[in-house]
Parts: structure tokens; sequence; C-alpha cells
């Protein structure tokens, strides 16, 4: 099983590089370090020494990847490819537009989104199997009727309608938590509770009707069958049986998503005005800092595939069908 | 000319759409067994409520698909025409009255004074501060007070009775048409309908129909006089604002797949087919690519070319031509991010179709791999495309007006869901709340968003086999334990 780990692993870094280099296109290929000096200094009446100072501050102002001026190595090191790009391996961003250090802020920032995103991951993943067992349950039912039609009705609600609608009900009509802000300690629960309440809620619709559909097809399998012969009773063979099984495509589903609970929420951190990295990229897009923007992509890339990663070694811990090939 | 037609990228791409769906209505229909599963879908009462629904929404975005440049008034005949700046389409020259009748700022839905006081000069000197009244909303009334109540509810009424007449005629129709069909008489086709017995389920089809124009009348006759739902900061009338938007939410729903298509189709099918090296290639730019968080490659994308856009402005001759692009670049980048998930499908369908004797029989009788793709593979996928398109569609609407707002999805000056959300947002903590905009755009994309996942559901279930298979199991009654 060793060997199989470590062959996903280095099977990881072909794709990380590639993220790298699509980043890298996009950023530097599209557009010149210029366009984006007189973007970011006001379109007219921009001097080129206007332009040259903006790069320079930047660190924009090298070649893109071969340094014909330099000596010996330092024709490739001493290029925005290098410095922008491969530095990121490392974990080195570069400061952002306001001058701060671009790591720095990310490990600051990355507690309060974890704060609100892991109660709505482990939370919601109970309520939605609970659901979705109690639908399958009384499959073929009206309540089974009416509780998929409830989950195609809450899908075709926008995410940020609950979030509008959660703030003007429960802290502007009822007063009952702020509205938006964030404290640590005892008092952050009070900031939390609502952007969790409402993360729960509006990933029920889509989330539940797809458990649904797992537990279902277990339902159909030879083995239940097996077991309701024995004479087992229906929730013996529900509880027992099919949620065992149901639970490793939940399991495995849900765990590509735990690095990325890093990350926080982009519309949630900002309405609710979490300063975690949500927000921090939100303001990064709206204040065009490229910087920013470029060092969060590849953190999501690098969390999505340590996501992947632990999804592959969860399948071997939990199913014990599937092989080390 | 009294007009300058127009055709924005956008436009061109929704009518080769409607084009190519023409088409593959008319190889289906010659086909019987691609015929069979629509057959199902026809029979399902969810999906055909929802694709009347649905249908409504096009025919709004196809109109406002119609953009005309209309010539500038008042020049002396045989001068070179000239034409004005703004772009119009039909849909606002259906909805003139609507966007024409600006107030100065916003007012509640149905309102005869303004929302915010204001000093005005009485003719006698003095002055006081009060709710001015609306410049269009409401204006016939002599007397708002007491005049404003009775005038609502007779429209209201009389909105009502014609919706309820239209309909009383379409069901005629539809009735006659049946009944010359099916060789019957009228009343008995009446009474078949009535009990839901007809093959198509006609019952569910005439109550939506029943209700879509009871409300579209009530709706009309209000807002000649009225702003059905309220005027926002410019005082520009809300429900237009909305029909607006339907064709956004449209255009970002169908086009991003009808780009995305060509790209996961030739390379899943690709992939599958020959495997090895090319395989491995493919796979690896898809998981690339996948690796990505979507929001994260939208929004970088976004931002470059609003770099590239910015910095070139003399690509574009009016305002209108820029936004469209931006919208057609929004669909282009959306696509790069969804096709992923299509690729991967068609890449492990094609791999199991490999295998089946048919195609190596083809294979041993020399027909060469091109043939192969698209004669026998490409057939055999189509359902997995058609499903994956229905099933994208309402995401992408919901997308959207999430992009809008975190400032990556369409060009400030597009009405779409997303811009109004945005702009009425900010008026949330306003005593007493402004809320129709927002209640206007969420309803409306939840009017728009229900149906395509109720149509999407029942495309899924005609097409799919292996639902279709799984489904007697499920749907077992629990007593059989």
């Amino acid at each position: 099983m060793t060997a199989y780990i470590i062959r996903r692993f280095l099977y990881a870094i072909p794709i990380l590089i590639g993220v790298n280099i699509v980043t890298f296109l996009l950023f530097f290929t599209v557009n010149t370090p210029d366009d984006m000096a007189r973007m970011h200094l006001g379109l007219k009446r921009v001097t080129p020494e206007a332009i040259e100072k903006w790069k320079q501050e930047r660190g924009y102002d090298k070649p893109v990847v071969f340094n014909t001026a330099a000596p010996g190595l330092a024709r490739l090191t001493e290029t925005i490819f290098f410095e922008k790009s491969l530095r990121m391996f490392v974990f080195d961003f570069g400061a952002a537009d306001d001058g701060r250090d671009i790591a720095r802020e990310i490990r600051t920032r990355m507690w309060p989104s974890l704060a609100v995103a892991l109660p709505v991951f482990l939370v919601g993943l109970a309520v939605y199997i609970t659901f979705a067992l109690m639908v399958a349950f009384f499959r073929a039912t009206y309540i089974d009727f009416w509780g998929v039609v409830l989950c195609v009705a809450m899908m075709s609600i926008s995410a940020m309608f609950y979030i509008i609608g959660g703030q003007y009900l429960v802290s502007k009509l009822l007063h009952l938590v702020p509205i938006s802000g964030f404290q640590g300690g005892v008092d952050a629960v009070k900031f939390l509770a609502l952007p969790v309440a409402i993360g729960i809620v509006s990933g029920l619709g889509g989330s539940a009707r797809l458990y649904r559909t797992f537990f279902l097809e277990e339902i159909s399998k030879d083995y239940v069958r097996t077991a309701r012969a024995k004479g087992l009773s229906e929730a013996a063979v529900l509880f027992r049986h099919v949620l065992k099984n149901a639970m490793i495509p939940i399991l495995t589903g849900a765990v590509v998503a735990i690095p990325l609970l890093f990350m926080g929420s982009l519309i949630t951190e900002s309405f609710f005005g979490i300063p975690g990295l949500g927000s921090y990229t939100i303001d990064a897009i709206r204040s065009q800092d490229f910087g920013v923007v470029r060092s969060m992509v590849f953190i999501g890339s690098l969390l999505y595939i340590v996501g992947l990663l632990l999804t592959d070694i969860s399948y071997t811990l939990v199913d014990p069908r599937v092989r080390f090939e | 000319m009294a007009f300058l037609p127009v055709m924005l990228w956008t436009d061109w791409l929704v009518w080769l759409l409607v084009a190519a769906i023409a088409c593959f209505a008319f190889y289906v229909r010659r086909h019987e067994h691609l015929v069979e599963p629509w057959r199902r879908v026809l029979r399902s009462p969810s999906g055909m409520t929802s694709l009347v629904i649905l249908v409504i929404f096009i025919v709004i975005g196809l109109l406002d698909s119609v953009h005309f440049r209309p010539r500038l008034a008042g020049q002396p005949a045989g001068a070179k025409a000239a034409y004005a700046v703004d772009v119009l389409s039909l849909l606002d020259v259906v909805c003139e009255p609507l966007r024409l009748r600006r107030e100065k700022t916003y007012s509640a839905p149905l309102a005869t004074h303004l929302f915010a006081k204001e000093t005005m000069d009485l003719s006698d000197g003095r002055q006081v501060r009060d709710y001015p009244r609306l410049r269009h909303g409401g204006a016939h009334l002599k007397n708002p007070e007491t005049d404003f109540a009775p005038d609502v509810s007779r429209r209201a009424v009389w909105g009502f009775a014609a919706g309820l007449v239209a309909w009383i005629v379409l069901a005629t129709l539809i009735a006659a048409i049946l009944a010359h069909r099916h060789g019957t008489g009228i009343n008995e086709t009446w009474r078949a309908v009535w009990r839901g017995e007809t093959e198509v389920p006609w019952r569910a089809i005439l109550t939506t129909l029943l209700v879509l124009l009871a409300v579209a009348g009530m709706a009309i006759a209000l807002a000649a006089k009225y702003h059905l739902l309220g005027t926002d900061k410019v005082g520009q009338d809300v429900f237009y604002q909305a029909l607006k938007s339907v064709r956004t939410g449209l255009v970002i729903g169908t086009l991003t797949t009808l780009v995305m298509l060509p790209f996961a189709i030739a390379l899943g099918i690709i992939a599958g087919y020959f495997g090895g090296i090319i395989d491995d290639v493919i796979q690896y730019v898809y998981t690339t690519l996948n690796s990505i968080p979507g929001v994260l490659l939208i929004a970088a994308a976004v931002l470059m070319m609003q770099v590239y856009i910015d910095t070139h402005p003399a690509l574009f001759s009016t305002s209108a031509e820029r936004a469209d692009l931006r919208l057609l670049c929004l669909c282009v980048i959306l696509g790069v991010t969804t096709w992923t998930g299509l690729c991967r499908l068609l890449r492990g369908e094609t791999l199991k179709l490999r295998n089946l004797e048919y195609i190596q029989a083809a294979q041993a009788l020399g027909v060469r791999n091109p043939g192969i793709l698209a004669r026998h593979i490409l057939p055999n996928v189509t359902h997995i495309v058609l499903i994956a398109v229905v099933m994208e569609f309402s995401g992408l609407v919901l997308a959207e007006a999430v992009l809008s707002y975190v400032g990556v999805g369409v060009d400030p000056s597009t009405v779409s869901f997303g811009t109004m959300i945005n702009s009425a947002r900010l008026e949330m903590a306003r005593e007493p709340m402004v809320w129709w905009s927002l209640a206007a755009a969420f309803v409306f994309m939840f009017l728009m968003v229900l149906p395509a996942n109720l149509f999407a559901d029942a495309v899924r279930d005609a097409f799919d086999p292996r639902v279709r298979s799984a489904r007697p199991l499920a749907l077992l009654p629990r007593t059989a334990a």
C-alpha cells in the first residue's frame, strides 16, 4: 500500500506543474505586463515612466522566460516565469498590492475560513445522510415524492437568496445574531451560527437528492434481497447493510472537499464579513490584485490535488475490494 | 431604411442553436428508435409542465435576440442615414412603454409615489417635505388615496378575465386539433383531457397554461399604468429588467454548453477509442484543468479578458457589442471549466463500447476509424451528451448570479439576474428595505431554474438506460420486506 500511495503522490506532481503552466499562460501571455500596468494606473494619460515604475514595484520588469542579459544560470532565474510561477512551489508568493506578504495573509486567514467551512461540512454531511436515508426508507410513498420535490425546489434557489433571506429573517427581524462580522474565541459562535446554518441549508437539496440515489442503488442489489429473505426487518436492512455500503460513494465523494475547506466560500464570507480566504479572494478580484488571485489559484489547485490523493487512499481504506494496483 | 439590423455574436450563436435544434428534431422524427425516448418525455406531466414554462422564457429570450439600431429622427431626406448608438431588440419594442417610463429613483411595486421624501415647492410658494407623485406609475389617477384600490382591483380582474378568455380559445383549439387527429368527437376529447386519459398529459399542460395566461393577463393590465415590480435606483422599471435578464440567463445556460460540446465530444471519444498515449495526454489535460477550482479559474480568466477588452477599446463600435463579446467570452470560459466532466463520461462510455462485438465487426470489415467514430460510437453516446446539456443548464444560470456578484460575471451594462442582485444588495440596510429588485431577480431565477431542473429530470429518466432499468426495483413497494 505504501508503494501505491507513493505512486499516486508522484502522479500528482505533473498535474501540479500543469496547473502552474496554465496559470502562467493565463496571467502573462494573454496580456503583457504593460497592459496590466495601464489598466491599473487608469487607461488614459499614463506615462511610460509610470508603467516602468509599476512593473518594477511588482517585479514584472524582467523578461518573460529567458533573460539574455544575465550571466549563467541567472538567465533562467532572473525571469518572470521563475520569480512569479516557479517560486510558488516553495510557497513564496511575494507581496500583494498593499505590500503585505501573501503567504503570511494566507496563513492567518485560513483559520476563520476553516471555522465556517468545517462545521458546515461535518454537520451538513450528517444532516444530508439522515434526510436521504429517511426519504429512502419511505421510498415510493408520498414522503419520498415530496422529499424529492423539496430537494429539487431547494436546488433551484440561488445560494445568495439563502444568505440574504437568512440575514434578513434571523438578524434583522428576530435580532438573534449580528448580521455580519467576526471575532475570535468564544464570541465566534455568535458570528458563525448563521453562516454555518445557511451553508447547511443551501447544500441540502443537491446533496440529499444525490445520496438518495446512492441508497436506492444499493437497495436494488442482491445482498439486500438476501437480507430481507433472511427475515431481517426493513430498518435492520437499511441501517446495518445499505447504510454501510452506500457510505462508500458518499465518503469518497466528500473526502475530496476536505482540503478545500481551508479556502472557505467566496460569497458566504463576503456577505458575512468573515476575514477568511474567500473574502480575501473576492477583495483581490475586485481590486484586480493579480498576484493574490494567481496565488489563490495555485493554492486551490494544490488543495484539490491533495483531496484527490486522499480520495484514492480513503478508497483503499473503506472498501476492501479495491486492490493497490 | 428605418433601422439597421445588428447581429451580435451571441445572436448568431443563439439562432445557430435554434437551427441546430430544428435539424435535430427533423432527423429524430424520421427515426423511430430515436423518437421513443422523446415520447417518454412527452408523457411525463412534470416534464411537459416545465417545458411549457420554459417555452415562454425561450420566446422572451428569442424576441430579445433580434437586434437593430433605429434611424435617428429629424434628418433631411436623401442624406446619408445615421443610426442611433443604442442597440434595441424586438423585446424593447414590445415593451417600449416599460423601457421609456423612467422615474427619478426607487418606487415600490404598484406605487403612486416615490419611495423617498423630497422637498417640493407648492404653487403658492410654500415648501413641503413629502413623497412626490410618480411621473408615470399611477399618473392617470386623480386622487390616488381613494382611486388606487378600485383601479388596481379593476385592472387585475380585467386582466384575469382576458387571460381566461385567451385560455378558453387556446384550449378549444387544442381540443379541436386532438379530436381531429384521433377522429373522436370534441366532447369525448374534452372528457379524456379532463380525466387525464390522454397519452400526452394535456390536463397538466392546460392547467399550467391557465395559470400562466391569467398571471400574464393581470401583469400586462397592471404594467400598462403602474410599475408592476417597482423601479430601481435610477428609476428603471424592475419588471422590464427582469424580462431583459431572461435572455442573459438563457444565453449563459445554453451557449456555454454549445461552445464546449465539440471539444468534450471529440476529445472524450478519441481518448476512449484509441487509448494509449493519446488517452494519457487527454486525461492529463482535463485532470489539470479540473484541478483548478472553477470559480478561481473563471475569475482569473475573466480578469485577464477584462484587461484585454479595456486596453483595446478600438475593436468595438458600440457598447452593446463590447458587452456582448464579454458575455460570449464568459460563456467560453465557463465552457472550458465545465467540459471536463462530460469528457470523462464520454471517455468511459467509449471505453465500454470499443470492446463490443459490433465495433469489432466493423473493424474486421475494414471500416476506417473516423467512420467507426462517427457512425457507430457517436450515435451511441448521444444520450449522455443530451443529459449533460440539460442537466448543466440550471447550474449555469445560478452560477451567473454568483459570478456577477463576485465581479467576474457579465458586463455591468448587461442586464442580468446577477447585476440586478448586485445593485440591489447595497440597499438591504435601508429602512424600510428596498426588497423588490432582489425579490424580482430571485423569483424569476427560481421560475426559470425549477422547470429546467424538472425537465432535465424527465429527459434523464427517458434517456438513461440505467435509470430505466433501476426504476422498477427501486419503486418496489416497501411491504415486499
